[in-house]
């Protein structure tokens, strides 16, 4: 949501943008991940579940991009944000 | 005993289920990384902290493949992709000492009112191309 916009601004296109931006935000992860694990906040362990399917879904995304409506995923997306939002600051 | 091990099957099963839908919605571009984290959060009860590190470690070999792929077609641009990215973990390093001084627990608060935020400018911003569209569709008639 940062990379993206700073990346239109160098003079990028859209499409360049995304692609970019993944690359800006990819060893600032691996950075932040490196120093979680080493602060004992989180182990490898943890996250192995959720990755292969991820892989998987991700890939299936680029897919179904040019498919689905941006309007409804995004009001469903949105509408699940403020859920969860309030759930957090309820807890 | 048995039933312990059901429950593990369950688990598991789910957290396949909510890293695939991560995967997909991060891949659509709708913020993916907050999927798991909510995920985790709400329906897992994880720590704060724990959570974002999960988070972090499940985009990166994603990230990788994409790149990967993007690399390849051409897309990728590394004098600016460079400097940016040092100073993205220059700036990772100065959030990370942030947290240790405000904590895990506020920061999901903080976390939490940010979603309730991009919630609601998501669903105007919407509503707002809609209407821009209806708008233009009237002007041709």
């Amino acid at each position: 949501m940062i990379a993206v916009p700073v990346l239109k601004k160098c003079g990028l296109d859209t499409k360049k943008a995304h692609a970019n931006a993944v690359a800006v935000i990819l060893p600032i992860t691996v950075f932040s991940a490196f120093v979680y694990m080493l602060k004992g906040y989180v182990d490898l362990k943890d996250a192995l579940a959720f990755m292969p399917l991820g892989i998987v879904g991700s890939i299936l995304a680029t897919w179904l991009l040019k498919k689905l409506s941006p309007y409804i995923l995004r009001l469903i997306f949105a509408g699940f944000m403020i859920w969860a939002g309030i759930r957090m600051l309820l807890k | 005993m048995g039933r312990d091990k059901d429950v593990v099957k369950i688990m598991l099963f789910i957290k396949f289920i909510a890293g695939f839908l991560s995967g997909i919605i991060g891949g659509l571009g709708l913020g993916g990384g907050a999927v798991l984290l909510i995920y985790l959060r709400v329906f897992e009860n994880s720590p704060q902290l724990k959570s974002q590190g999960i988070n972090l470690l499940f985009f990166i070999p994603i990230g990788i493949i994409a790149v990967i792929i993007y690399f390849k077609k051409g897309l990728i641009e590394l004098k600016t992709v460079l400097p940016l990215a040092a100073f993205g973990i220059i700036g990772a390093l100065a959030g990370y000492f942030l947290t240790r001084i405000i904590g895990g627990e506020f920061l999901g608060k903080i976390f939490a009112v940010v979603l309730i935020i991009m919630g609601c400018t998501e669903i105007i911003k919407v509503f707002l191309l809609k209407v821009k569209e209806k708008c233009g569709k009237m002007k041709i008639e």
